[in-house]
């Protein structure tokens, strides 16, 4: 199994991550290496095993909805004290629409 | 009074001289962060000290004494907690420059539960970042260092918290596990480590890694810190719709009683290629549980070969989905950009480490088109293989006993380079995490280089008390 540096900057775009060319090529090495690894589960027959959803499934009470009642959430500051940038009570972002 | 010697006490040692008045809860904390302060450069095991937070709990700890109030559980017990664990008002990175400046407006519900039980948080500790890493030389902020024999490392990712315990700057210690992050820093600094059952503790506070293998677990010096650490921190959570409601039980009364005609079965998986490095050890730990008339015998475990592969689709999976917030929105580092989409790739380019750039990758990859079945829905089928693969053993057996690690503490920088060879750290502990069910390490030894070693035991879904009777009673018989 080995990732051309292409595929790897199309990953890269899929997952919104920059990497330097130095960057690409290692993955594109690791990558590959671990890839290459996990294909031993090909030899494992698991036609009619189901795929995991919970792990604890059927066995305990667990994955349960809390009751539905209002509760006071962060504040509108809190939640924003950890933004780059906001004003006016929301996050700010650079510009997406032009006029 | 007498300054305690901070690096013996355990929460019993604690609560004795808090009620005899040999020291106060505030005596106690200003000893604890002063002797943590100056320990802390040679490991680097806290990436920050909470002085004023610590204090105020000590005060409220001696307000109960001098008002002859009931204390809690924990009541002045010195608390340091990994660094991916939210705590309101102090910085919380994750080990990670993503969160340099990042200071939560809110704490997890372990932390909350252990302090109203009277713990004094004193650090937040180091570890790999967004725990991804068996070294704890994924961290931002420089490697901690294995108090044990300061050239190696501590294990990983929750170095910090086991490097705490075992230097003694903190009595116990909160981690995480997602792959063995807990037992395996644990088994390399010679402390107790244990991973409860999924869902046992709630996740609310721990930031995501891989939300299906998640756990927060403690570190302490002997098995009934950590019991009494778990039994506070336990149970149903409303905040965290995974939590089980399943009953707590008492696990510091039930791990006292007697081991003898307990089952335990060694999985004969993880004593093939053993070196005898580790081996002897762990074979000598058998002998002692046997003498203490627990009957051993061999059962199997046929799919852990195909743990690692299993784990490293799942987890990255999850990882690359729950690491998509760090955005450049809402969480303090955006560098300079124009756009929105060289936003969230300028932010996400500089604030991630390369071990975390490499699973972010793997899990986008494994989730892409035309990959998903050949990847992900496999590996969720071999989850549910090795899980079944326990569930079968615990028919025969009461508990499953193994090591933790194949190799004790390796030097820092020997596998740095390998991110395969690294994982191979975890090829004992991550079945575990895959199959939800309860894992700890104890300490059983040295090796012939003198370092430590841990015995893993694994135990069935919610069944910590037996888990717990094994390591007791194997610690008691080894102190004497």
């Amino acid at each position: 199994m080995k990732l051309t540096d292409q595929e790897v900057r199309y990953v890269a775009d899929l997952a919104n991550l920059r990497l330097s060319n130095d960057e690409v090529h290692r993955m594109s090495h690791d990558l590959g290496e671990i890839l290459t690894y996990v294909e031993q589960l090909n030899a494992l027959d698991t036609t009619d095993v189901p795929p995991m959803a919970q792990v604890l499934s059927g066995e305990t009470e667990t994955a349960t909805l809390r009751p539905d009642v209002p509760h006071a959430p962060l504040t509108n500051e809190q939640a924003l004290a950890n933004a780059p940038m906001s004003g006016a009570g929301y996050f700010k972002v650079p510009k997406v629409i032009e006029r | 009074m007498s300054t305690p010697d901070i690096s013996s006490l355990t929460i019993t040692s604690i609560r004795e001289g808090l009620t005899s008045k040999a020291f106060s809860a505030r005596e106690l904390t200003e000893a604890a962060l002063a002797f943590a302060q100056k320990e802390n450069p040679s490991t680097n095991a806290y990436l920050l000290f909470s002085p004023e937070r610590a204090l105020a709990a000590a005060e409220k700890v001696d307000e109960q004494l001098a008002q002859g109030a009931a204390l809690g559980a924990l009541a002045g017990v010195p608390l340091g907690v990994k660094d991916v664990i939210v705590t309101k008002g102090l910085r919380t990175t994750c080990g990670s420059r993503m969160l340099e400046h990042y200071i939560p407006p809110y704490d997890a519900t372990a932390v909350t539960r252990l302090e109203n039980e009277g713990a004094v948080v004193v650090g937040k500790l180091n570890c790999d970042e967004f725990a991804m890493g068996s070294s704890n030389e994924n961290s931002a902020y420089g490697p901690v260092r294995n108090p044990k024999a300061l050239d190696r490392v501590p294990g990983g990712s929750s170095g910090g918290s086991a490097a705490a315990v075992a230097q003694g700057t903190a009595v116990v210690s909160l981690g995480s596990d997602t792959g063995g992050s807990i037992r395996q820093p644990a088994s390399f600094c010679g402390v107790v480590g244990v991973t409860p059952t999924y869902g046992r503790v709630s996740r609310y506070g721990l930031v995501a890694f891989a939300s299906s293998l998640d756990h927060i677990g403690p570190f302490a010096r002997n098995v009934e810190d950590a019991a009494a650490v778990l039994r506070v921190m336990a149970g149903r959570d409303t905040a965290d719709s995974t939590s089980a409601s399943t009953p707590v039980d008492d696990y510091q009364s039930q791990m006292k009683q007697s081991v003898k005609g307990l089952k335990l079965g060694l999985p004969k998986e993880y004593f093939e290629g053993l070196g005898s490095e580790t081996g002897d050890v762990i074979h000598a730990a058998i002998r002692q549980l046997e003498s203490l008339g627990c009957q051993v015998r061999e059962v199997s475990l046929p799919h852990t070969e195909y743990a690692l592969s299993c784990y490293y689709i799942i987890a990255t999976a999850e990882a690359s989905s729950n690491l998509a917030r760090y955005d450049g929105v809402r969480y303090t580092i955006r560098p300079d950009s124009s756009t929105l989409s060289d936003m969230y790739r300028n932010t996400r380019g500089a604030g991630f480490g390369t071990e975390v750039k490499r699973r972010i990758m793997l899990g986008t990859y494994v989730l892409s088109a035309g990959y998903y079945d050949a990847y992900y829905r496999k590996a969720q089928q071999v989850r549910t293989l090795i899980t079944r693969d326990f569930s079968n053993a615990f028919r025969e057996v009461d508990a499953l006993i193994a090591p933790v690690s194949p190799f004790p503490a390796f030097k820092l920088g020997a596998k740095v380079d390998d991110p395969l060879a690294m994982y191979l750290s975890d090829i004992y502990t991550l079945t575990g995490d895959l199959a939800g069910v309860p894992c700890m390490s104890v300490p059983c030894g040295e090796s012939p280089e003198g370092l430590p070693i841990g015995l893993q035991i694994f135990a069935k879904h919610f069944d910590e008390s037996t888990m717990f009777r094994i390591a007791y009673h194997y610690e008691q018989s080894t102190r004497s």
